[in-house]
């Protein structure tokens, strides 16, 4: 091999391992790109299984924030299916990803109902919930919208919550990294939580 | 859909006429009829796939099941990134059309169960129609992750 060929070959490479830092440091994220856009992952509520949690608890984790209730028939077990889906894509990988489903309805999610709710979609669901305050912050936090309950409505009284549909992407670290909708694809989503699991803290 | 799918959707379609109670008009179908099971008592959300052969619009009033207290007509709504979930008094199906009762859609809500209902159970619903016809239809209970009426 003559030296100006071996001079190539090292360009080519030195090319290629510059392309791959490149693509390292700015992933072509399939989902809403929102770093720097939104606050860290902050709260203090109860998972359910009764215990105080915080986001330090799920330090570590590449995180989901969703807000929902279950009273919800439909929608929301929708969105679950969908990333219950996803994360059985992602086999191993996903045991570093939990999905945090916070109720909007505290007055009619107890713990356990919470508790039976999200673990018959996933194991990795994690159910949250806290006072009507906390849960409040923590929407606001987001610019999350929900209309609660009727003030006064009994836990056995039949009313509908509005509640908004998006999912909060967050690393290992807390950050608020993407947004996705449930217009979403299974694939976009695979695709990004890959990339978030693989980035270590 | 594969070939097993599509033979349970022809039996469960074959049963769902056959089920059909006098007067009921034979021009309806019902096909794909699951519901998507909830833990803790918690209403849960029936889907079916409606299909018309007759000539005329059919206007689906309401529906009815000895497994639950309560069956109503739902429809999802997401606007503005915002879902809500609301009451429908009627939907229609079109003359030789077919209406989805889907996830995120037009659904069945069924609140109260009347007894203790699991994923693999088989639950009777009688979808009831503005000429007074009647349908009894069969829906298979699924758990609740699942994605569809077989998978």
């Amino acid at each position: 091999m003559s030296l100006r060929h071996r001079w190539l070959r090292l360009g080519l490479a030195a090319g290629a391992l510059f392309a791959l830092a490149a693509c390292a440091s700015h992933p072509q994220w399939q989902l809403d790109d929102v770093q720097g856009h939104l606050p860290d992952l902050k709260f203090q509520m109860t998972n359910d299984l009764g215990q105080p949690v915080t986001a330090a608890s799920y330090h570590g984790k590449v995180t989901l924030l969703y807000f929902g209730y279950t009273h919800c028939p439909d929608v929301c077990p929708l969105t679950l299916v969908h990333l219950h889906t996803v994360l059985q894509k992602m086999g191993k990988a996903a045991d570093d990803v939990r999905i945090l489903f916070v109720t909007v309805d505290p007055t009619r999610d107890t713990v356990p109902v919470l508790h039976q709710y999200v673990t018959a979609f996933d194991p990795r669901v994690v159910g949250l919930t806290g006072s009507s305050d906390a849960i409040a912050q923590l929407a606001k936090r987001y610019r999350v919208f929900y209309k609660p309950a009727p003030a006064g409505a009994s836990s056995s009284a039949g009313y509908e919550v509005t509640h908004s549909s998006a999912i909060y992407v967050f690393d290992r670290e807390g950050r608020a990294r993407l947004l996705a909708t449930p217009g979403s694809s299974n694939d976009e989503i695979l695709h990004d939580l890959n990339i978030l699991v693989g980035q270590q803290s | 859909m594969n070939f097993r799918t599509l033979v349970g959707a022809a039996m469960l379609a074959l049963s769902a006429t056959a089920l059909a109670a006098s007067p009921a008009s034979p021009d309806v179908q019902v096909e794909h009829a699951w519901i998507r099971w909830l833990p803790a008592r918690l209403p849960a959300a029936g889907y079916a796939v409606i299909r018309n052969m007759g000539d005329g619009t059919l206007r689906l009033t309401g529906a009815s099941s000895p497994g639950y207290g309560m069956v109503m007509l739902h429809h999802s709504r997401l606007a503005h990134g915002d879902s809500t979930m609301e009451m429908v008094d009627h939907l229609d199906i079109p003359a030789h059309g077919s209406v989805e009762l889907a996830p995120g859609g037009y659904h069945l809500m069924l609140s109260q169960p009347t007894h203790a209902i699991k994923p693999g159970d088989h639950v009777e619903v009688t979808f009831e129609f503005a000429d007074g016809a009647k349908l009894q239809t069969d829906f298979s209970v699924r758990p609740a992750n699942a994605s569809g009426p077989g998978d």
